[in-house]
């Protein structure tokens, strides 16, 4: 199942339960399709984050790649299964044998017929590595992705603000995406647009995305990376090229103003509190850089890089003590009064 | 069998027990030869790391300012170093016909030389530390690692050797069939000479390059 | 409880008792602590190395019963991620090495008919360091300072920066130990084979168990110095404010990695090697026929521990190095699956044309053909570059490696363990008790790690304490789970089933498979000294020939039953011509005292006590000077020109 996409650009919380409805549909022969139905037994095949249910060209190209070994391995499998099995059911007894050394067999099926199969794959690997490996043009859309324990930060070279553990990209348009790390390795990857490509301490990596149609693909960090690697996720949201450039244009202008009194006590509390000495608003005193920039924290598919869904009362649990939302995240426990948590929360909903 | 029993007999005779003479390589002998060749490995790697890191890091090496090392005292500790094998060699060859002096002495000879290796070594280190120590850069650290446990092997073939002398100044240890030790410290004294010669060309000549 | 057979003719009752009294040592706890016997050395490492794997695989089920659900609580990520570094480390350094190690430990002299290692005081002195370095890793947990950074251990994370406390001291610092060990065993290992091989058995006839050990031996020779390095470096780094692995300071982040798989990828081979080489020992017993193909099998061998130094950057697929080292890379790791294939091939072949008799070692083989030709596709795969950057580093490849660890070397061990308990105990196992530990333990396997090639497709990655709910991640983790403790259930069984010998096994007779090797010509358990006669090898299969069996019968000569001393032949290197006879060393406390300095040595560097950590390394010094001081001997003796 695919997004609508018209709804693809009307970004909010549901994003979350949305990002899993993807993938393309699949023309595949009956049997692949009985077969892919029996490997998927206990989960639905269109809601996970799926290599095997690609989303862009590059994934799609190792699916390609995938079915292909997959098919080798099961028919050398059957062989090495038929021989066992004959073995096993006409070789049975206990009489001392001293004859036969079939050599030929044993070079021709050890050696000879793998090495027909490996140089065949080889190609096709080559091949296919030649085509992960072509970087778009410069004048490609193009995203600075930078890890931090754990979380991704998200910037657009001539984009102002900034954005967190969700990276807009435009459907069918190759997107470069630049690779850093502000502290230990990392790996991007996204299974349903792209392999991985680690994140070098102390240099810059790149790797493209193409997604082919509108959607939500979630990603995650895949090197492990001190306490919290697992939660270290993302979410690559595909709009239609207009609905990206509207997106990316609100990433210049001033978070939306607070417009209930809730929300400007919220306000007052964020920039003159703790919160704006790690944390930016763009538009408000707070321009903290240690944590995710919050401009837009309201329409985020989850909180802590998929910690917990982006709703009321998790936020309200994370202000107050995130340490027990996720353990070992740098943000410490918030001496927040009772009075004060609504409207925080209050306000950092409404910054969509 | 008892076509090869004679042979049999031959070498597990009387008088071949008694020796040690070479009939094939001796069981210590490839123990030997292997910690060796593990040794070698490690420094392989550490000077395969040099220069990764080197090639890593950029064209102006050594980095942050830190002049090319000079030559003069390397140059010299070599000249130490290399022949201090000769005297080994000799030592060996006079044990192998039971001459107990030309082992003492020529043990000691290499030991001097050794010593003297070490001296000059903690002389460059006095210069060099003025200027940089490990933990400046991965030069420095590069720099001290390598040298340093080169510098400890020394350390311990001398050790090895001055126990050698020790053992080989009381009567009884060593003579013409008996000086398994004496080669098997002499193999790895080699080795640390020679190792000694990747050393100069990595950490000192190959930055002039 | 020996049940010694009738000695052969060729021996005397007067040279036993003197071969006896040469060669028993006292059971007293002086004696137990001196050891060098090879043969209680072998064991000891088998039983050390089990208990480790005990402790690793409670690990591992812990971190199963937390993946089973979603977001669940059993364990902190804290704790997790010690557990599963453990795990890693446990099973790799301190089992899986360790545990083909005690077979070879046992079974190489026996094999090649000699009456002990090259080295029997190294060899108790390498015991000695794997037993106090395992328990020096392991001590750790309780404090909460086990390594926290996996078995892989990736700079910068495993930093001080990034990564404070003593988890990763205690890494690098217990591995730079422990590889004291495996050096030692390796050296011992080759020499062994090269030197004290019964006459007569030339290199055509070396058992290919033998075979696989020595060349498992070479690779730890030239592979370990590189872990060595890295680790010291690192620790340098930690402790000692050095930038090897700091970019800030000129550092490279990939110098770890490309160290660490020059090492990684022999190991991995390090480990299968010794345990492909176990299946090439067993199936002649099985299939009543010699292996087919031994020197294409012999080559295989070789070639795959000579390439297995040029694949390693398979393992940094991606990591964004230049594409053409990736398409060469992606070449050698392609062609080192073909010695593979040929030694697949050669033990189908070998059971096709043999006649099977189906006892538990051979349920282990048939166990360990279909897992290991499995996770060899999948290995096959990882070769192609695009493919491995897709699903390395997620449960793909945790499918990948436990089917090539468990499929490639447990279950050849597993099938070990069943082959040679009779020649180890001297009792016989329960064949039934035994079956059901094997469908237990094949189903649990499959069960278990099945499913995590579809949960890695599916877009899990590896080493994460916990997951959000996804659909295809949920099932399939529980079923993981279900199936671990299968598998736990399922080696509880064969523990059963190694007590239950122990205890209550009928005394197995000395060679109750009709064996092909020369260990199955020694009494069950072997005597002290091993062979009365030290054979003479006229084939391949020297306990299914009639005239190695002639040779220690009554045509056999002093000079190879040598029983005026502790003594054993040396050969020459490549025709196994006897040289000599030489004098084995007796059994002595020195190796146990020389590891326990280490241990203290390495203790007080990792807490900082550098000052008895001098002292330490003095007497470790002292302790080699007084073990190998020379022998007073006459003049005469020596020769010593006047």
């Amino acid at each position: 199942m695919s997004l609508p996409v018209e709804k693809a650009a009307n970004l909010t919380v549901s994003v979350a339960r949305q990002a899993r409805r993807r993938g393309l549909p699949r023309r595949r022969p009956p049997v692949l399709t009985a077969l892919s139905g029996l490997l998927l037994l206990g989960g639905c095949a269109g809601d996970t984050p799926s290599a095997l249910s690609p989303g862009g060209a590059g994934a799609a190209r190792v699916a390609g790649l995938w079915w292909l070994l997959f098919w080798i391995s099961v028919a050398v499998f059957v062989e090495v299964m038929a021989l066992l099995v004959w073995a096993l059911v006409f070789r049975r007894g206990n009489a001392r044998v001293r004859h036969g050394q079939p050599l030929r067999f044993v070079t021709l099926a050890g050696a000879g017929l793998p090495l027909v199969i490996l140089v065949a794959v080889y190609g096709v690997g080559l091949r296919d590595l030649a085509a992960l490996g072509d970087r778009p043009g410069p004048d490609a859309p193009t995203v600075e992705v930078t890890g931090h324990k754990w979380w991704w930060e998200v910037r657009y070279p001539g984009a102002s603000g900034a954005t967190a553990n969700e990276i807009h990209i435009p459907v069918g348009e190759r997107v470069k995406v630049r690779l850093r790390t502000d502290d230990v390795l990392h790996s991007f990857w996204v299974p349903q647009l792209m392999p991985k490509t680690d994140l070098i301490a102390g240099e810059t990596r790149e790797t493209w995305l193409r997604a082919e149609r509108a959607g939500s693909y979630r990603g995650q960090c895949a090197e492990y990376c001190g306490t919290q690697h697992a939660h270290m996720a993302f979410l690559v949201v595909a709009q239609s090229r207009p609905d990206f450039d509207a997106w990316l244009a609100r990433l210049d202008d001033p978070a939306r103003e607070p417009r209930t009194d809730a929300e400007r006590r919220g306000q007052r509390a964020f920039v003159q509190g703790t919160c704006a000495a790690c944390h930016a608003v763009r538009g408000t005193g707070a321009a903290g850089r240690v944590g995710p920039d919050l401009s837009n924290v309201g329409s985020r598919w989850s909180i802590g890089a998929g910690a917990v869904p982006n709703d009321a009362g998790h936020l309200g649990g994370w202000i107050a003590n995130s340490q027990t939302v996720k353990p070992g995240n740098a943000m410490p426990p918030q001496p927040v009064d009772a009075a004060q948590l609504p409207d925080l929360i209050a306000y950092l909903r409404s910054l969509e | 069998m008892s076509d090869h029993g004679g042979v049999v007999a031959a070498a597990t005779g009387a008088e071949a027990l008694s020796t040690e003479l070479p009939v094939g390589r001796s069981a210590g002998w490839w123990g030997m030869v292997m910690f060796v060749a593990t040794e070698a490995t490690l420094f392989a790697c550490l000077l395969g790391s040099y220069f990764y890191l080197r090639f890593q890091y950029g064209p102006t090496w050594p980095p942050d300012g830190i002049e090319t090392p000079e030559l003069l005292t390397p140059l010299v500790m070599t000249a130490v170093l290399l022949p201090s094998s000769l005297p080994v060699v000799w030592a060996e060859r006079g044990i192998r016909q039971g001459q107990r002096w030309r082992l003492r002495s020529g043990l000691a000879a290499t030991i001097v030389l050794g010593v003297t290796f070490l001296a000059l070594e903690a002389a460059e280190y006095a210069e060099t530390l003025k200027r940089f120590t490990m933990t400046t850069d991965v030069y420095g650290s590069l720099f001290y690692l390598i040298t340093g446990f080169h510098g400890l092997h020394v350390l311990v073939g001398l050790t090895m050797l001055g126990w050698l002398l020790a053992a080989s100044l009381r009567d009884g240890s060593f003579g013409s069939h008996r000086h398994e030790r004496v080669r098997n410290a002499a193999i790895y004294w080699h080795f640390v000479d020679l190792v000694w010669v990747a050393i100069l060309f990595t950490v000192y000549l190959s930055p002039r390059l | 409880m020996s049940t010694t057979t009738t000695p052969p003719p060729g021996v005397s009752a007067q040279d036993l008792a003197r071969l006896a009294e040469h060669w028993a040592e006292r059971p007293t706890l002086r004696g137990w602590f001196s050891t060098v016997d090879h043969k209680k050395i072998g064991r000891r490492y088998l039983v050390t190395a089990g208990f480790f794997f005990v402790l690793a695989g409670l690990s591992a089920l812990v971190m199963r019963t937390q993946l089973a659900r979603p977001e669940a609580g059993v364990v902190s990520p804290q704790e997790y991620n010690q557990l599963f570094s453990m795990h890693g480390t446990a099973m790799i350094f301190l089992f899986a090495t360790p545990m083909l190690f005690g077979f070879g430990n046992f079974l190489v002299p026996l094999m090649i008919g000699a009456r002990d290692m090259a080295f029997p005081r190294l060899n108790a002195f390498g015991y000695w360091v794997f037993l106090f370095a395992g328990l020096f890793m392991w001590a750790s947990l309780p404090f909460g300072a086990a390594p926290n950074n996996g078995w892989f251990a990736y700079a910068p994370l495993s930093e001080e920066q990034h990564n404070p406390g003593l988890h990763m001291d205690v890494y690098a610092l217990g591995l730079l130990f422990l590889g004291i060990s495996t050096t030692a065993a390796s050296i011992n290992f080759i020499v062994t084979a090269l030197k004290l091989r019964a006459p007569g058995m030339s290199l055509n006839r070396v058992p290919l168990f033998v075979w696989a050990i020595v060349a498992t031996a070479f690779m730890v020779i030239f592979a370990l110095p590189a872990l060595n390095a890295d680790n010291a470096m690192l620790f340098l780094d930690r402790r000692f404010g050095t930038h090897f692995f700091d970019p800030s300071a000129g550092g490279n982040v990939l110098l770890w990695q490309h160290l660490f798989w020059i090492f990684g990828h022999p190991d991995v081979y390090i480990i299968v090697m010794p345990a492909l080489g176990i299946v090439s020992a067993v199936l002649p017993a099985f299939t009543r026929r010699g292996v087919v193909g031994y020197p294409l099998i012999v080559l295989s061998i070789v070639s795959i521990s000579i390439i297995s130094f040029g694949v390693w950057v398979h393992h940094m697929f991606a990591t964004g190095l230049p594409q053409l080292s990736y398409s060469f890379f992606s070449a050698a790791s392609t062609i080192i699956t073909i010695p593979s294939g040929i030694q697949i091939f050669a033990w189908l072949a070998t059971m096709l044309l043999g006649r099977l008799v189906l006892r538990v070692p051979l349920l282990y083989v048939i166990g360990f053909v279909v897992t290991f030709v499995l996770g060899g596709f999948t290995g096959a795969m990882f070769a192609v570059t695009a493919f491995d950057q897709q699903v390395t580093d997620s449960y793909f490849v945790v499918a990948h490696f436990h089917y090539v660890l468990i499929g490639g070397a447990v279950f050849p061990m597993l099938a070990g363990i069943y082959y040679w308990l009779p020649k180890i105990t001297g009792r016989m196992y329960h064949e039934r008790l035994g079956r059901w530990a094997f469908w237990l333990v094949f189903a649990g396997m499959h069960v278990t790690f099945f499913p995590m090639h579809l949960y890695g497709l599916f877009g899990m990655p590896r080493r994460v304490y916990t997951y959000r709910s996804e659909p295809g991640w949920d099932g399939w983790n529980l079923v993981s789970t279900v199936g671990s403790y299968l598998l736990a259930v399922g080696l509880l069984l064969v523990l059963v089933g190694v007590v239950h010998a122990l205890r209550r096994g009928r005394p197995a007779p000395p060679d109750p498979w009709e064996g092909d090797s020369l260990e199955w010509t020694t009494a069950s358990p072997p005597e002290p000294y091993n062979f009365p006669v030290q054979p003479r090898v006229h084939s391949l299969h020297p306990a299914w020939d009639e005239r190695t069996a002639d040779s220690v019968g009554a045509g056999a000569t002093a000079d190879r039953i040598l029983s005026d001393g502790r003594r054993t032949l040396i050969t020459s290197e490549l025709d196994a011509h006897p040289e000599r006879a030489v004098q084995m060393p007796e059994s002595t406390l020195m190796p146990l005292v020389l590891a326990g300095a280490l241990l203290i040595f390495f203790t007080s560097m990792l807490l900082a006590w550098y000052p008895v950590a001098a002292v330490a390394a003095l007497a470790v010094v002292a302790t080699i000077a007084v073990w190998l001081w020379p022998p007073r001997r006459p003049d005469e003796e020596l020769g010593v020109a006047r």
